[in-house]
C-alpha cells in the first residue's frame, strides 16, 4: 500500500512528446482512472509508473521514494495487460506463483495465497489449466489473480476489459469494483472507455494530447466540466454545443440561439454569467437528459419550445430524440410516451439550472 | 461437400447414371486432392522410394553383384576396426557441430534481434552468407584458409610467434577443423529460426516477468526458452540428421583422412562404394545412418506433440 505522485513527468518519442508535464497525486487505497481518447497519454503514463518506459523528466514516486531509475521488477507493483500476457506454458497456478517464486517466498504460504486469490476471483477449480484452455474472461480474472497474490503497493491495469464482449465487460468490472473494495491497494487504471472510468474510478484523470484536462470524482467530470473536451467526452449520449450568444432585453439576461429563439437565464446562471462580453461566440452545453418533453406547469429555470424531430430512437425505458439547431444535431431524451416520432413536431423543454456555457473560442467552461 | 455430391447422384435419372458417378467421383474433394498430388507422388516415389528400396537391395548383393548374401555385408562391416571410427567419428562431429551450432544461432540470434529495426535487415542478410553459399565452394575457401604452407591462418599465427599447425593434417586438428566449418555454414540457419521465434514471443511477456521481478537470465530460462521449445527442438532434429549425414564439407577439406580419422558414413560410403568400387558395402554402409537417425527422430518428435498444443 503506497501513495503514487507525479511531478512534471515528460515522455518525449524522439521529437514527439507523448506527455507534456502532467502533475498528478494519487492517494494510499484510491482507485484513479486515466482515461483519454488514444494517443492521449495515458497507458505512456501508466506505462512510467510501471517501469517499463523511462521518464524524460520529471520525477515518479512510490510510497514518498522517487523511483525514476528503480527498475520494474524492484518498484513492487503487479500490472494486468490489456491481452492478458500469461505465461502460455505454466498453467493458472505457476503463472499466479510466479513472482513469488522468484523471490523465493515458501512453499506453504505461496499456496495460502493462491488459494484466496483463487477463492476471490472463483477460479479455485481453473488453477491445474493452462491458459490455453480459458475463456477470455477467466485468462482476465488469472491475470487479476497474478497481480492480487504479489500483494504489491500498487495495481496497475492497462485497458483490461477491451479484448472482452460488451456483457463480459459489465460484468469484470464489477468484479474488479469488488476485489479493490477488498484488497484496498491503491490502483491506476487506464481506459479509452468513459463508462468504465466513471463506474470504477475514485477520481477520474481526463487526459488529451499528453496533457491533464481534469481531475475529480465522477460526478465532478460529469456536473462541471472544466472544459469543452471534458464535457463532450463524459457522458453518452454525449452533451450537446449549441452556438448562442448571451443578450440583454427587457431588464433580463437571454441566452439568444436563432433570431426567432432565445431562453431566459435563471437568476443564479443570469448572475454567474453577468460579466460575459455579450459580443463572444458561445455555446451552450445542455446534456440530452435536460433537453425532455414539455410539461403543463414549466418549473422555474425551464424554458419549452417547438421543434420538428428528424429521428426518434426508442431505448426501452427513454426514447432518444434527434433535431437540428443552428446547424447543429441536438440529442435530448425523452418520455415513451410522449409522442414522439420521425419527422413529427414534438413541445420539448430545456433545463437552463443545468446548462454549461462555453467560449467557443478557447473550449473553456464559463 | 461429398455428401451434397452423393445426394445429387441418387436422384439423377437411371439412363446417365454411370456417367453421373464418374462426374460426381471427380467432384468430390478428396479424389480431386489426390488426382492434382499424383504427379508429386510418384516423381517422390521415383526419386526417394525407388532408390530407397534398390539400396536395400544393393546391400545384400556380394562384391560383383552377382550372388544374395544376405546380411553378409554388415556382418563384414562390424568386424572392421574402421567402421566403429566412423561411427564413433560421426557422433562427435554431429553433436558437436550441432551443439555449438545451437549455441552460437541463439545467441547472434538474441543480438540481432536487440538491434534497432532500422540496421536489422542489413545484419540479418551479412550473417546468413555462410549459409547460402554453396558449401563445396565455401569449403574450398576455408581448404586455402588451412594449408600448412601458405594459409592465412598459419601466417597470422607466425605473426604472433606460434608454430605453424597443420589445420588438416593431425587428428586432432582435422576433426577441429571439419566441425568449425560445418559450424561456420550451419549457424546461420539456426540464427534465422531462433530469431523468427524470438520474434514470435509478445513483448508484454518479458514486461510481466520484468514486473513479476524476472532478471535477464531468469526471463530467457522462464519465457524465451519454453516458447521456443518446439523450434529448438525441430531445428537441432533436422540440423543433426543433415549435419549427420553430411558429405561436402569432409569431402573437400580432408577426404576423411589423415587416416581414416575424420571419415563421416557418407564419405566411407562413396570411398568404399564408387571409389573402392564395392558398392554393395557403401550401400551397407549409408543404411547405418537410417536407424540412428530414426531413433533420435522419435525422441524429439515425441516432444513436440507433447508440447505442441500449449502455445
Amino acid at each position: 500500500m503506497a501513495d503514487v505522485t507525479l511531478r512534471k513527468v515528460v515522455k518525449k518519442y524522439d521529437d514527439v512528446l507523448a506527455v507534456r508535464g502532467i502533475d498528478l497525486d494519487i492517494a494510499d487505497h484510491e482507485f484513479v482512472v486515466l482515461v483519454g481518447p488514444s494517443g492521449c497519454g495515458k497507458s505512456t503514463t501508466l506505462r512510467m509508473i510501471a517501469g517499463l518506459e523511462d521518464i524524460t523528466d520529471g520525477d515518479i514516486m512510490i510510497g514518498g521514494d522517487i523511483v525514476n531509475d528503480v527498475p520494474p521488477k524492484d518498484r513492487d507493483i503487479a500490472m494486468v495487460f490489456q491481452n492478458y500476457a500469461l505465461y502460455p506454458h505454466m498453467t493458472v497456478a505457476e503463472n499466479m506463483s510466479f513472482g513469488l517464486r522468484l523471490k523465493r517466498y515458501p512453499k506453504a504460504e505461496i499456496k495460502t495465497r493462491i488459494d484466496e486469490a483463487a477463492r476471490m476471483l472463483d477460479i479455485v477449480e481453473l488453477v491445474d489449466r493452462k491458459p490455453k484452455q480459458l475463456s477470455g474472461g477467466q485468462r482476465q480474472r488469472v491475470a487479476m489473480g497474478r497481480a492480487i497474490v504479489r500483494n504489491p503497493k500498487v495495481f496497475l491495469f492497462d485497458e483490461p476489459l477491451s479484448n472482452l464482449d460488451a456483457k463480459l465487460r459489465v460484468q469484470m468490472r464489477i468484479e474488479i469494483k469488488k476485489v479493490h473494495q477488498k484488497v484496498r491497494t491503491t490502483t491506476v487504471y487506464v481506459t479509452h472507455d468513459q463508462v468504465e472510468a466513471m463506474t470504477l474510478a475514485d477520481r477520474v484523470v481526463v487526459m488529451n494530447h499528453g496533457r491533464i484536462e481534469q481531475i475529480g470524482t465522477p460526478n465532478e467530470l460529469y456536473h462541471k466540466p472544466a472544459t469543452k473536451f471534458v464535457a463532450s467526452f463524459i457522458g453518452s449520449p454525449a452533451m450537446n454545443f449549441i452556438p448562442c450568444r448571451l443578450e440583454e432585453s427587457g431588464g433580463k439576461l437571454h441566452v439568444r440561439i436563432t433570431d426567432r429563439l432565445a431562453f431566459p437565464l435563471p437568476p443564479a446562471r443570469a448572475a454567474r454569467y453577468q460579466s460575459v462580453s455579450r459580443t463572444d461566440r458561445l455555446l451552450l452545453g445542455l446534456r440530452p437528459e435536460h433537453i425532455t418533453e414539455a410539461s403543463a406547469h414549466p418549473e422555474p429555470g425551464v424554458e419549452n419550445f417547438d421543434t420538428v424531430l428528424d429521428v426518434t430512437e426508442p431505448m426501452g425505458m427513454e426514447t432518444l430524440i434527434y433535431f437540428a439547431l443552428e446547424g447543429a444535431q441536438i440529442c435530448g431524451r425523452v418520455n415513451p410516451n410522449a409522442g414522439a416520432v420521425d419527422g413529427g413536431p414534438l413541445r420539448l423543454a430545456v433545463d437552463l439550472n443545468n446548462m454549461h456555457l462555453l467560449n467557443e473560442g478557447t473550449g473553456a467552461v464559463i | 461437400m461429398a455428401d451434397v455430391a452423393i445426394e445429387r447422384s441418387a436422384t439423377a435419372p437411371r439412363t446417365v447414371r454411370k456417367r453421373a458417378s464418374l462426374r460426381t467421383a471427380l467432384k468430390r474433394k478428396s479424389t480431386a486432392a489426390f488426382l492434382m498430388t499424383l504427379p508429386l507422388i510418384l516423381l517422390i516415389a521415383l526419386l526417394v522410394i525407388y532408390p530407397a528400396f534398390y539400396s536395400l537391395h544393393l546391400a545384400t548383393l556380394n562384391k560383383s553383384m552377382q550372388r544374395f548374401i544376405g546380411l553378409g555385408n554388415f556382418q563384414f562391416l562390424f568386424k572392421r576396426e574402421t567402421f566403429w571410427l566412423v561411427v564413433e567419428q560421426s557422433c562427435i562431429f554431429a553433436i558437436t557441430a550441432v551443439v555449438f551450432k545451437a549455441l552460437i544461432g541463439f545467441i547472434v540470434a538474441h543480438v540481432v534481434h536487440n538491434i534497432p529495426a532500422k540496421g536489422q535487415r542489413k545484419w540479418r542478410g551479412m550473417l546468413l552468407v555462410p549459409w547460402v553459399i554453396p558449401p563445396a565452394m565455401s569449403t574450398l575457401a576455408w581448404l586455402w584458409l588451412f594449408d600448412p604452407s601458405y594459409s592465412a591462418f598459419n601466417y597470422l599465427l607466425a605473426g604472433v610467434g606460434v608454430d605453424r599447425i597443420p589445420w588438416t593434417g593431425e587428428t586432432g586438428w582435422a576433426r577441429f577443423s571439419v566441425i568449425l566449418v560445418n559450424i561456420w555454414f550451419g549457424a546461420p540457419f539456426f540464427m534465422i529460426m531462433y530469431l523468427a521465434a524470438l520474434k514470435s514471443v509478445p513483448d508484454q511477456l518479458y514486461e510481466a516477468a520484468a514486473i513479476d521481478g524476472a532478471n535477464w537470465w531468469q526471463r530467457i530460462w522462464y519465457v524465451t526458452l519454453p516458447m521456443m521449445r518446439n523450434i529448438i527442438a525441430i531445428t537441432t532434429l533436422f540440423s543433426l540428421i543433415v549435419t549427420f549425414a553430411n558429405f561436402d564439407i569432409v569431402r573437400i577439406l580432408t577426404a576423411g583422412g589423415p587416416l581414416d580419422r575424420t571419415h563421416m558414413f557418407a564419405t566411407w560410403a562413396f570411398r568404399i562404394g564408387i571409389e573402392g568400387g564395392d558398392i554393395p558395402l557403401g550401400a551397407s554402409v549409408s543404411l547405418f545412418m537410417v536407424p540412428i537417425l530414426a531413433i533420435a527422430a522419435v525422441f524429439i518428435l515425441r516432444d513436440i506433440n507433447k508440447r505442441g498444443n500449449e502455445a
